[in-house]
C-alpha cells in the first residue's frame, strides 16, 4: 500500500469502489504474516527495552563485565544452523523436494533444541563457577536475556512441533508451507537478536 | 504469489452448536466484546466504590473508621490501577475495538476468532489474579498505581509481601492478553476490509481504536520489561531497580539499581497508555457528534493525522512525569518541549469537533448530550494538562490535588462521558431495544454535573498545595482550615455522582426487556455496522453477500440526496454527489427533499 | 437548548468560581516569583481559550439545534481555516512555553554564591547536615548508618568531622542567602517541599538531586514529603525557620558536629541505678510499674526512647493539660539536674531485664489486633513490636497493656503528641486512628501482650 497516497486521500470526492487505493487487504500478504511482523515488532521493543536498560545499569558505579563461557560461541553456531536449514527447507517447499523438507524442518528444529539445551548447560557452567543470578548485575541480564530469548525460541519450536508432526504423519508440504515460511522468519529474527 | 482477497475468501468460521460455545467459549466478536465489556465494567465498579471509600476518609476524617492508613493506599493504589488499566483499557479495546472494528471494515468476524477467544479468557485470569490480592495476607500492594520501587517491597508498605507479587503476575498476565487481542484488531483493520473500504473511508472510530492497539502493542512490553526486572529483584534479589536501602536499621544487601530507571520504563508505558484510553473515546466521540449533529465530521483527514500524530508523539514525551523525579533536570527543556506540542494536534481536535457543531443540524438525544459534555471536559482537563506540561509550572503543581484534578478531569471523566455516549449510541444495535430516555436523561445531568462538581474544585486544592496521597491532611501552616470544606463537599458529590451510575445499569436491564424496538438504524447513520441485515448482527454479520463501499462515511445532509445521510454501502449511481467544498443548502436550487 | 444554557452557566460559574476562591498559593517566601509569574501567563491564555472555545460550542448547540425544514451544510474540511487555527494555536503554547523553559534555565543552574546544606530523608523522618567550618559536606553512604551514625556520615573522611549534624526534624536557614540543597535518601523515594519556596524535588536512594532558592521572608514553614514512601508518608513533617543570619550562626553554634556525636561519654550505669531508687518506689526495683499508682513498667523501654521522655517531661512537652498523671511525673523528672543524669538512669532502665507484666484487659480480640497491628503499628514498632532507633519507635512488646490502653487515649484526644516540641509525637495522634474504638485498643494491646516472648 501506498500510505502517504492513502492518508492523503480526499475520499468524500470520488465515490465508488476505487480499486486504484488499497481496499482489502493492505498487503498481500496472508493476514498470519502480518500478525507475525507486528509480534516481532513487539519482541523487537521488548528485547530493546531490555539492552536500553543493560546500558543504562552499566554506567552505574558497581557494574563488573561478565566473562562469557566459550560454550556460548557453540550454542550461537547451532542456532546459524538451524536457521539455515529453515533457509533451505523454505526453499525445498517451493520447488517440491518433500523428502529434503522432512530433513531440512526436522534437523532445523532438532538443532533449535540443541542450542537451547546448550545454554542450559552454559547456565549451570555459570552458576557452578559461583557466578549465581543476584551475584551482579551483569550476570542478572545475562541470565535474564538468555532465558527471555529461549522462551521466545520455545513458542517457536510449538509452531514447528506440530508441522513437523504433520510431515512425519505423511502430510505434504503444501500443508505446512505457511508455517515454516514464517517460522523462517521468526528463527531469522531470533537469530538476529541473539548475536 | 497468487493472493485471494481475504474479503471474498469465505471465511471458515466456527459454528456454535450449544448454548455453551455460542455464549461462553465463543468466538463470535460481538460475544466476546459483550463478555470483555461486562467484565471491565464489573471491575470499574468496585474501583468506583474503592474510591467512595477513601473519598469518606478525606471528606469526613475521624468520622468514619472503615479505612485505616493502611487500607486507604491500598485502596487509591487499586483504586487506580483498576480504573486505568482493567477499566478503560478493556473496555475501550476489548469491548467496543472487539464489537465495532467487524462490523465498521465489513468483515464476518476478527481475522483469528481463536486467538480472539483466548484473549477473553486470559484477561479474565489476570482480573481475578488482581482480585485474588485482596484477599492473600497482608492484602493488595498500597504502593500507589506508578509501583515505584525500592518501596513497593518494603516493609513500610502494605501489600509488600504477597500482594505486590500478585499484581505484577496480573499485569503480565494482562499484557499477553491485550497483545493476543491488539495483533487481532490490527491484522482485521488492515487485512480483512471489504470492497471499496480504503483506508480513509473507514469512521474515525476504527482509527482512533486502531492507533491506539498499536500504541498500546508497543507500550505495554515497556511495562512487562518493568514487572519481568522488579519481579526478579523482589524474589531472586537480584538489582536492577534496587539500590542499597536500609530497612529499619538493618541494611538490605541491594546494591547499584536505579529506581529512576524503573520510572523511565514504567512512564515509556504510562504516557501512551494514556492516550490508548484517550484516542478510541476521541475516535468514537468523533462518530457520535457527526451522526447527531447530521454533518459530516469536519476536516477528515486533519482528524486522522492528528490522531496519528499524537500517536507518535505520545511515545516522546514520557517524562514529563518525572520533572521532579531527581533526573537529570536538563531532560526538562526537551520533554516540557515536546509535551506542549502535543497540545497542536489534540487542540484541531477540538476544533475540528466543535466545527462540527457548527451550521449543523444538532439532535440532542442522550449520545450527544454525553458527547457535548465530553468536549467541556477534555477542554478543561487538556488545559491544566498544559500547566504540568510546562516544566516550572510543574514544581509548584507536582504531587499535589492539581495533578489529582487533571487527570481525572482529562481521563476519569472525559473518557468515562465518551463511554456512555457510545453505549446508549450503540446500545440499540447490540440489543435491538431503545433505551429509556428519561432515566438516560437524568444519568447524564447527574454524571456530568456532578464529576464537575467534584473536579473543579479539586484543582484548587492544589492551588493551595495539598498533596496528594496524603490519608489526612494534619496541621499546616499554610492550608486554611477551609479546604476541609472544599473536601467535603466533593466527596457529597462522588457520593451523588457513584449512586447516579445506578440508574444506568438499572436503564440497561429496564430496556433489555421492555425497551421498545429500536429497528435496525434508529439514528439515520452511515457507516456499516448499522447496515446489517439483522439487529442485533447474527453470527457472521452479513448473510450470504460481504458488503461493498462507495463512499466515505459521513455523507450527511448532502445537498440533493433522498435523505439526509447516504450509507456507505449505496452505490455511487443511485444518489448525487457534491462537488463544491462549501455547499449551503439555504440558498440550493434543487432542495431535493424538503 | 438547556445544554446551551447550562454549559454558558457553568463557563461563567468557574470563572466566578475562581475570583471568588480564598483557595490560591501560599505567600512566596523565596525568590521564584518568576514562577508565579508563568504561572499567570498560563493561567490567562488557557482561561481565555476555555472561555472562547466553550462559549462558542455553547452558542452553535444553541443555534444551530435541530429546527423543522433546517438542514445541515456539507463541508468536508476548509483547509484554511484549519491552517489558521493551528497557526493560532502554536502561537498560544509558544507564549506559554518560552517563559517556562527561561526559567527553568535559572532552576537548574546554580548559583557560585550558594551555600549548601544536606537533607536527609527516611521513612519517615527528616534530618540535616552542614557543612560546618570547612565548607565541604564528608561523604556518605547507607553502609555506614548505624545508632549513633544516623545520617550515614562516613567517619574516615576528614571533610566530615566539622560538619554539623541535626538529627531532628527542624531546619533553620538564614534570610536572603541563596541555598542549594542537597537530597539524599537512606531508603525510598521521598520528596522535599516547602510551599512557600515553590520548589520542590525527589530524594532518590542511591544518588543525591538538588534544588535552589533564596528564601527571602523571615518565618517558620512546614517541610512536607511530596513522593509516596510507605504508610507514613502524610506524616513525614519538618519545619524550617528561615531567620537573620546572625541569629542562624548562633543557633548553628549550638549544634553538635559529627565529630562531637561520635566521643558522647559512655553513661554511668552504677550512677543511673543510684538516682533510680528514687523512681523505684512507684515505678518497681525491677522497672515492672505499679498500676494502682498509675506508674507504667519501664523495663524494656529503650534508653534513647526512656532520655527523650525525660526531657519532654522537664520541658513540658508532656505531663500538661489533661494529663493529671503525667503531671504526676513531670516534678518527677525535673529532679534529674543534668542532661548526665538523665543518661545515666537511661541506660541503667535501658538495661533491665524482666518478662512481660501481667494483662488486665479482657475481652481483647487477638486476630483483630492481629490485623490492625501488623497492617499499620509494625510499620515502626517492627513486625514482633521490639521497637526500633531507626523509625524512633519504642519498644511495646511486654508493656503494661493498661498503660497502653491510657496513652492511646491521649494520643487520639491530642492530649499527647500535639505539643509544638514534641517532634513524633505527632505522627502517633495519626496513626493512633488506626485503631476506632475501646474495643479495637482492648484487641491490639491483648495481640501485642502475646508478643513478649
Ligand atoms: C486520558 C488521559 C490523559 C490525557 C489525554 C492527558 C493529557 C495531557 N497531560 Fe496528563 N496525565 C494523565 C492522563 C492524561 N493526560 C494521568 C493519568 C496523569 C497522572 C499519572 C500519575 O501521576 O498518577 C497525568 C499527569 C500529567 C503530568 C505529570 C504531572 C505530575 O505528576 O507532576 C503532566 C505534565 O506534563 C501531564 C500533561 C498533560 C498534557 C500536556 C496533556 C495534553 O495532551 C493535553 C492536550 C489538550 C489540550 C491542550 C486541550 C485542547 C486544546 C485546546 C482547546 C486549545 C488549546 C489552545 C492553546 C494551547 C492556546 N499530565
Ligand atoms: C479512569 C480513571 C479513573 C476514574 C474513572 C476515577 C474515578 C474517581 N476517582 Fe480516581 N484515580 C485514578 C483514576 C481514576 N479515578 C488514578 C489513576 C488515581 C491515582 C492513584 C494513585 O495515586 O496511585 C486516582 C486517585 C484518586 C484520588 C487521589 C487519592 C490520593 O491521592 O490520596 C482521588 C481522591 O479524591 C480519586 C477520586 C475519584 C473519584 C471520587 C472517582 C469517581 O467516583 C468519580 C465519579 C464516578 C464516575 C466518573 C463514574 C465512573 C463509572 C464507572 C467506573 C463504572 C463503570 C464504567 C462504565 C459503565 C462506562 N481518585
Ligand atoms: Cu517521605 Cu513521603
Ligand atoms: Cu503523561
Amino acid at each position: 500500500m501506498n500510505f502517504y497516497k492513502d492518508v492523503t486521500d480526499k475520499s468524500w470526492e470520488r465515490k465508488g469502489l476505487l480499486e486504484d487505493l488499497a481496499s482489502e487487504p493492505a498487503f498481500a500478504a496472508p493476514p498470519q504474516k502480518v500478525a507475525l511482523v507486528f509480534f516481532l515488532g513487539v519482541a523487537t521493543v521488548i528485547f530493546s527495552l531490555f539492552t536500553v536498560s543493560y546500558f543504562i545499569r552499566m554506567e552505574l558505579p558497581d557494574w563488573t563485565p561478565l566473562a562469557e563461557p566459550g560454550l556460548l560461541w557453540i550454542n550461537t553456531a547451532l542456532l546459524v544452523l538451524s536457521s539455515v536449514l529453515f533457509q533451505w527447507s523454505r526453499s525445498a517447499i517451493r520447488n517440491r523436494q518433500e523428502k529434503l523438507v522432512k530433513l531440512t524442518v526436522i534437523g532445523g528444529g532438532l538443532f533449535a533444541l540443541a542450542f537451547i539445551a546448550g545454554q542450559l548447560a552454559a547456565w549451570r557452567e555459570l552458576s557452578e563457577s559461583g557466578m549465581f543470578l543476584a551475584g551482579n548485575p551483569a550476570n542478572s541480564f545475562f541470565y535474564l536475556l538468555t532465558g527471555i530469548h529461549a522462551i521466545h525460541l520455545l513458542g517457536g519450536l510449538w509452531v514447528w512441533s506440530k508441522s513437523s508432526l504433520r510431515l512425519l504423519s505423511g502430510g505434504t508440504s503444501e500443508e505446512i508451507r505457511l508455517s515454516v515460511e514464517l517460522s523462517t522468519l521468526y528463527w531469522h529474527f531470533l537469530l538476529l537478536l541473539w548475536v | 504469489m497468487a493472493y485471494v482477497p481475504l474479503a471474498d475468501q469465505e471465511q471458515e468460521l466456527h459454528h456454535p452448536h450449544s448454548w455453551v460455545t455460542k455464549y461462553v467459549w465463543s468466538q463470535d466478536h460481538k460475544v466476546i466484546a459483550i463478555q470483555y465489556g461486562s467484565t471491565a465494567i464489573f471491575v470499574g465498579v468496585i474501583a468506583l466504590v474503592l474510591s467512595l471509600m477513601f473519598r469518606m476518609q478525606l471528606g469526613f476524617p475521624e468520622t468514619f473508621d472503615m479505612i485505616d492508613p493502611s487500607s486507604y493506599y491500598q485502596a487509591v493504589t487499586m483504586h487506580g490501577m483498576i480504573m486505568v488499566v482493567y477499566l478503560l483499557t478493556a473496555l475501550l479495546l476489548g469491548g467496543f475495538g472487539n464489537y465495532l472494528i467487524p462490523l465498521m471494515v465489513g468483515a464476518r468476524d476478527m481475522v483469528f476468532p481463536f486467538l480472539n477467544m483466548l484473549s477473553y479468557w486470559v484477561y479474565l485470569l489476570s482480573v481475578i489474579i488482581l482480585l485474588a490480592s485482596f484477599f492473600v495476607s497482608g492484602g493488595p500492594t498500597g504502593a500507589g498505581w506508578t509501583l515505584y520501587p525500592p518501596q513497593t517491597s518494603m516493609i513500610g508498605t502494605p501489600g509488600h509481601g504477597m500482594g505486590i507479587i500478585l499484581m505484577l503476575v496480573s499485569l503480565g498476565v494482562f499484557i499477553i492478553a491485550f497483545t493476543m487481542g491488539g495483533l487481532n484488531y490490527v491484522t482485521t483493520v488492515l487485512q480483512a476490509r471489504c470492497r471499496g473500504l480504503t483506508m480513509m473511508r473507514l469512521p474515525l472510530s476504527v482509527w482512533g481504536i486502531f492507533v491506539a492497539t498499536i500504541l498500546g502493542l508497543f507500550a505495554f512490553p515497556a511495562l512487562l520489561v518493568a514487572a519481568i526486572m522488579m519481579t526478579f529483584d523482589i524474589l531472586l534479589g537480584t538489582s536492577f531497580f534496587m539500590p542499597a536501602v536500609v530497612e529499619a536499621g538493618q541494611a538490605l544487601d541491594y546494591s547499584g539499581g536505579s529506581p529512576i530507571l524503573f520510572q523511565h520504563l514504567f512512564w515509556f508505558f504510562g504516557h501512551p497508555e494514556v492516550y490508548i484510553v484517550a484516542l478510541p473515546a476521541f475516535g468514537l466521540v468523533s462518530d457520535v457528534l457527526s451522526t447527531h449533529a447530521r454533518k459530516n465530521i469536519f476536516g477528515y483527514r486533519m482528524m486522522v493525522w492528528a490522531i496519528i500524530a499524537i500517536g507518535g508523539l505520545s511515545f516522546i514525551v514520557w517524562a514529563h512525569h518525572m520533572y521532579v523525579s531527581g533526573m537529570n533536570p536538563y531532560f526538562g527543556f526537551f520533554f516540557a518541549t515536546t509535551t506542549l506540542i502535543i497540545a497542536v494536534p489534540t487542540a484541531l481536535k477540538v476544533y475540528n469537533w466543535v466545527l462540527t457543531l457548527w451550521e449543523g443540524d444538532i439532535r440532542l438525544n442522550v449520545p450527544m448530550c454525553f458527547a457535548i459534555g465530553f468536549i467541556f471536559t477534555f477542554i478543561h482537563g487538556g488545559l491544566t494538562g498544559l500547566f504540568l506540561g510546562n516544566v516550572v509550572i510543574d514544581l509548584p503543581l507536582s504531587d499535589t490535588y492539581f495533578v489529582v484534578a487533571h487527570f481525572h478531569m482529562v481521563m476519569g471523566v472525559s473518557p468515562i462521558l465518551v463511554l456512555y455516549a457510545a453505549l446508549y449510541h450503540w446500545f440499540p444495535k447490540m440489543s435491538g431495544k431503545m433505551y429509556h430516555d428519561g432515566m438516560a436523561k437524568w444519568h447524564f445531568w447527574l454524571t456530568f454535573l456532578g464529576t464537575y462538581a467534584i473536579y473543579l474544585p479539586m484543582h484548587y486544592l492544589g492551588f493551595l498545595g495539598v498533596p496528594r496521597r496524603y490519608y489526612a491532611l494534619g496541621t499546616t501552616d499554610f492550608i486554611p482550615e477551609s479546604a476541609q470544606h472544599l473536601n467535603t463537599s466533593i466527596t457529597v458529590a462522588a457520593l451523588i455522582v457513584g449512586a447516579a451510575q445506578l440508574l444506568f445499569f438499572i436503564n440497561i436491564f429496564w430496556s433489555l426487556r421492555y425497551g421498545k424496538n429500536a429497528g435496525s438504524n434508529p439514528w439515520g447513520a452511515t457507516t456499516l455496522e448499522w447496515q446489517t441485515p439483522d439487529t442485533p448482527p447474527v453470527h457472521g454479520n452479513w448473510g450470504p453477500e460481504l458488503p461493498s463501499v462507495y463512499r466515505w462515511a459521513y455523507d450527511y445532509s448532502v445537498p440533493g440526496a433522498h435523505e439526509d445521510f447516504i450509507p456507505q454501502n449505496t452505490p455511487e449511481a443511485s444518489e448525487p454527489t457534491v462537488d463544491t467544498e462549501h455547499f449551503d443548502p439555504d440558498h440550493d436550487s434543487s432542495k431535493a427533499d424538503i | 437548548m438547556a445544554l446551551a444554557v447550562v454549559l454558558l452557566l457553568l463557563i461563567v460559574g468557574s470563572v466566578i468560581f475562581h475570583f471568588a476562591s480564598p483557595w490560591w498559593f501560599t505567600p512566596i517566601a523565596a525568590e521564584w516569583q518568576s514562577i508565579d509569574f508563568t504561572i499567570n501567563v498560563t493561567f490567562w491564555v488557557t482561561g481565555l481559550v476555555f472561555i472562547a472555545v466553550n462559549a462558542f460550542m455553547a452558542y452553535c448547540v444553541w443555534k444551530f439545534r435541530q429546527k423543522e425544514g433546517h438542514k445541515a451544510v456539507y463541508e468536508p474540511e476548509n483547509s484554511r481555516l484549519e491552517a489558521g487555527l493551528s497557526i493560532v494555536t502554536t502561537l498560544g503554547v509558544v507564549a506559554m512555553l518560552a517563559p517556562g523553559l527561561f526559567v527553568w534555565a535559572t532552576f537548574v543552574t546554580v548559583p557560585e554564591e550558594a551555600t549548601d546544606y544536606e537533607v536527609v530523608g527516611q521513612q519517615w523522618q527528616w534530618s540535616f547536615r552542614y557543612p560546618g567550618a570547612d565548607g565541604i559536606l564528608g561523604t556518605a553512604d547507607t553502609v555506614f548508618v548505624s545508632e549513633n551514625n544516623p545520617l550515614g556520615v562516613n567517619p574516615e573522611d576528614p571533610n566530615s568531622q566539622d560538619d554539623v549534624i541535626v538529627n531532628g526534624p527542624e531546619m533553620r536557614l538564614p534570610v536572603n542567602q541563596p541555598v542549594r540543597a542537597l537530597l539524599r535518601s537512606k531508603d525510598v523515594l521521598h520528596n522535599y517541599t516547602v510551599p512557600q519556596f515553590r520548589v520542590k524535588m525527589d530524594l532518590v536512594p542511591g544518588l543525591v538531586s538538588y534544588q535552589w532558592f533564596t528564601p527571602n521572608l523571615v518565618g517558620e514553614y512546614d517541610i512536607l514529603c511530596e513522593e509516596l514512601c510507605g504508610i507514613a508518608h502524610f506524616i513525614m513533617r519538618g519545619r524550617v525557620i528561615v531567620e537573620e543570619q546572625a541569629d542562624y550562626d548562633a543557633w548553628l553554634a549550638r549544634q553538635p558536629t559529627f565529630a562531637e556525636t561520635q566521643s558522647m561519654a559512655e553513661p554511668n550505669v552504677a550512677a543511673g541505678e543510684q538516682q533510680y531508687a528514687a523512681c523505684a518506689s512507684c515505678h518497681g526495683q525491677q522497672g515492672e510499674g505499679n498500676e494502682a499508682l498509675n506508674a507504667p513498667r519501664l523495663a524494656g523501654l529503650q534508653d534513647w526512647y526512656v532520655a527523650r521522655q525525660l526531657r519532654y517531661y522537664q520541658q513540658g512537652v508532656r505531663g500538661g493539660e489533661g494529663d493529671p498523671m503525667g503531671q504526676m511525673m513531670a516534678p518527677m523528672a525535673a529532679m534529674l539536674s543534668t542532661d548526665e543524669a538523665i543518661a545515666n538512669v537511661s541506660a541503667y532502665i535501658g538495661g533491665m531485664e524482666l518478662e512481660r507484666s501481667p494483662a488486665t484487659l479482657e475481652g481483647g480480640n487477638i486476630d483483630n489486633g492481629r490485623r490492625i497491628y501488623q497492617s499499620n503499628c509494625a510499620a515502626c514498632h517492627l513486625p514482633d513490636a521490639s521497637g526500633t532507633w531507626y523509625t524512633d519507635a519504642p519498644n511495646l512488646a511486654g508493656m503494661s497493656d493498661w498503660y497502653f490502653e491510657r496513652q492511646i487515649n491521649n494520643f487520639r484526644s491530642g492530649v499527647r503528641g500535639l505539643h509544638p516540641q514534641d517532634d513524633y509525637g505527632e505522627q502517633m495522634v495519626s496513626m493512633a486512628t488506626a485503631v476506632a474504638n475501646v474495643q479495637e485498643i482492648a484487641d491490639v494491646a491483648a495481640y501485642i501482650h502475646t508478643l513478649a516472648e
